[in-house]
């Protein structure tokens, strides 16, 4: 520090430019024009899911017997009630793809909290406390690891039984080591810091040292980790569907929904186009979207 | 370098064991009992139920069938499928080729495409090859592979009419395996027309499993790529005047391509996990669809044994991934 900086009034250094974490964040993260357009339609599908009831033009498991496999608006024997056509039992495939809206983020959201949760917790505790906990908690994760993930998903799944809650339970499972890995990591790189000794002689227990002190500096990976197994995570679930292994019909999860529409592909074609367009979409913008929170977060790629 | 490759194994050996006890325990766990299971619908007498609870050993004190269980791994002995009741060992070498051939020339076409599609973008940073490139990486990268597998169906295969739906090679040819791979026993078989078929009926297939591997090596080639490009060296090559083919291609790819050959090896474990998918939707006889099978048919021994065979593959490429980038990379290799 200069001396010039001393010599400043501490209103003066205030009133700088300095900006909050937020706008620094924010001006980082929207350079990247793709993340920010990820972003917003991260926030439209929200809304999409929040008010389905509203938006959707009929119930999602609502049969109309005189429209099977309508095809789309656009096309010859198309009509305006049902704008993405139905399919095989007259089904309004738009109102499904918005109700399906709503698992898609309701299993990213909880996939997510689980394994974070989990991950955060077994990773602070194997890098505070180092030695057998560590070792023991490591090798468990190694061995998660050594299964491909969706084969071991699958498997989890055939234990618990077929159902949406079960298979998230299990693409939870499967994702975990990732954050104990990552968490375990930065608290071997923040823990022997001098603000981590400070608090230590301060009288901090280890609770207190691991979730106050360690914890909030090693956000930044565990974030972006989080926008991107977030997708992975609507990937997982829609191919255990798509397999049969997950939401079970007649759930309008996008999966399930192209499972079921396997059958027509070589006569409808937009039974099969719409779902996987939505799966591909959602993760898509959050892919995109994670990207950016990566170049905003990541202080290693952060152009200082 | 010995001590490099007996400290990866070494590492290996507890991971190994959890895994023994993970497909170990995967029947145990399974709800209901086992041995009703194998009855299906139809119910057994006592004395049947008796003779099988002996003959898997279901019986016994827990310490002692995982003992046996052991034992029998490292003898070969993986047990017998309840369904076909051939040796799970059998089936798994006789389906393994098929997918072998179909990840070989998935991860050949992932690299062949990827790492010069990474280089370009690399070369011509910000331009706009650069963004579209890496923008179909990144729709690669979040694709549904197995919504992409119906849309190629549709096209290709149904308004097109160019590419066959399922199978390996059309019912029209007959021949004794001899490698197990198809390209390579059609090519021997001497049929006219059979090494088409068998390549027309790999074409979707190893576009649809090769796709988040390209996308993947794609990004990764281009981020080394980019890096490497800023070193002295490059600069240096610049600066004594060698062409840009030369500096491109020798001086930054050589050392570029260090971190791509690792994230080449570990697709490993993401083909097995897009095999499952690509082989169910394309009906393609290899393990991952002898899983899913399995799990539907209820067929547990062959799920146990399967988990176990697969997870062990997956270890002892990963070894040699790890051993190769020692090879490549003498940091690594002294590294603690």
């Amino acid at each position: 520090m200069s001396d010039a900086t001393l010599d400043r009034e501490p209103q003066a250094v205030d009133d700088t430019d300095r900006p909050g974490p937020f706008r620094e964040f924010w001006s980082y993260f929207s350079e990247h024009r793709g993340a920010v357009i990820g972003m917003w339609f991260f926030i439209g599908l929200i809304i999409v899911a929040v008010l389905a009831d509203v938006i959707a033009p009929h119930a999602p498991n609502q049969q109309y017997r005189d429209f099977l496999l309508t095809p789309p608006v656009w096309m010859e024997g198309g009509t305006w009630q049902f704008i993405l056509g139905t399919d095989a039992v007259g089904r309004d495939i738009l109102s499904r793809l918005i109700h399906g809206a709503r698992f898609s983020l309701f299993i990213g959201v909880i996939v997510v909290s689980i394994a974070v949760t989990g991950g955060i917790t077994l990773g602070l505790i194997a890098g505070f406390f180092r030695g057998t906990v560590d070792t023991l908690i490591m090798r468990l994760m190694d061995i998660i690891l050594a299964f491909p993930s969706l084969l071991l998903a699958l498997v989890l799944v055939a234990i618990l039984g077929p159902s949406l809650i079960n298979a998230m339970i299990a693409i939870a499972i499967v994702l975990q080591p990732h954050y104990v890995r990552l968490t375990r990591a930065s608290v071997l790189n923040e823990r022997t810091k001098d603000y981590v000794t400070s608090a230590r002689l301060a009288g901090a227990g280890p609770l207190r040292l691991m979730v106050v002190t360690i914890l909030p500096n090693c956000m930044a990976p565990l974030i972006v980790q989080a926008a991107l197994s977030f997708s992975t995570a609507i990937l997982d679930a829609a191919a255990l569907g798509f397999l049969g292994m997950g939401a079970q019909p007649p759930t309008p999860e996008w999966g399930t929904m192209l499972a079921e529409a396997r059958e027509f592909i070589q006569r409808a074609w937009w039974v099969v186009t719409f779902p996987g367009l939505a799966i591909l979409i959602t993760v898509l913008a959050i892919n995109v979207m994670g990207d950016g929170l990566r170049d905003a977060l990541d202080p290693k790629l952060k152009r200082s | 370098m010995l001590l490099f490759v007996a400290r990866r194994i070494g590492l290996l050996i507890p991971t190994f064991i959890g895994v023994t006890l993970v497909s170990f325990f995967f029947i145990r766990l399974l709800p209901g009992d086992p041995i009703l299971l194998l009855a299906g619908e139809r119910g057994m007498t006592d004395e049947r139920y008796a003779a099988l609870l002996e003959q898997f050993g279901f019986s016994r004190p827990i310490l002692v069938q995982y003992w046996d269980y052991l034992v029998g791994i490292f003898q070969g002995d993986l047990g017998t499928s309840f369904v076909t009741k051939k040796p799970v060992l059998t089936e798994f070498f006789t389906l393994f080729p098929a997918t072998v051939e179909l990840s070989l020339c998935a991860i050949i076409l992932a690299t062949a495409a990827g790492i010069p599609a990474g280089v370009f973008a690399a070369i011509n940073r910000g331009k706009a090859y650069d963004q579209a490139l890496m923008s179909s990486a990144l729709v690669g990268y979040s694709m549904p592979i197995f919504w992409w597998a119906l849309l190629l169906i549709i096209v290709f295969s149904g308004w097109l009419g160019w590419t066959p739906v399922s199978g390996r090679i059309s019912f029209l040819y007959f021949f004794e395996p001899v490698t197990g791979f198809m390209l390579i026993d059609s090519w021997l078989s001497g049929q006219e027309g059979a090494f088409r078929s068998a390549v027309r009926h790999l074409i979707l297939p190893t576009i649809v499993l090769a796709t988040i591997p390209l996308a993947v090596i794609a990004r990764q080639t281009r981020s080394a790529m980019l890096e490497v490009l800023g070193e002295d060296y490059v600069r240096t090559a610049r600066a004594k005047g060698l062409s840009p083919f030369r500096i491109n291609g020798l001086h930054a790819l050589r050392n570029a391509l260090i971190p791509v050959t690792t994230t080449i090896g570990l697709q490993v474990g993401v083909l097995i996990a897009g095999a499952i998918l690509t082989e169910t939707i394309f009906s393609w006889p290899g393990i991952g669809k002898w899983m899913v099978d399995s799990i539907f048919r209820r067929d547990y021994q062959v799920v146990q044994s399967g988990l176990l065979l697969i997870a062990g593959f997956v270890m002892v490429v990963n070894l040699v991934v790890d051993v190769m980038y020692g090879l490549i990379n003498p940091r690594i290799r002294h590294q603690r």
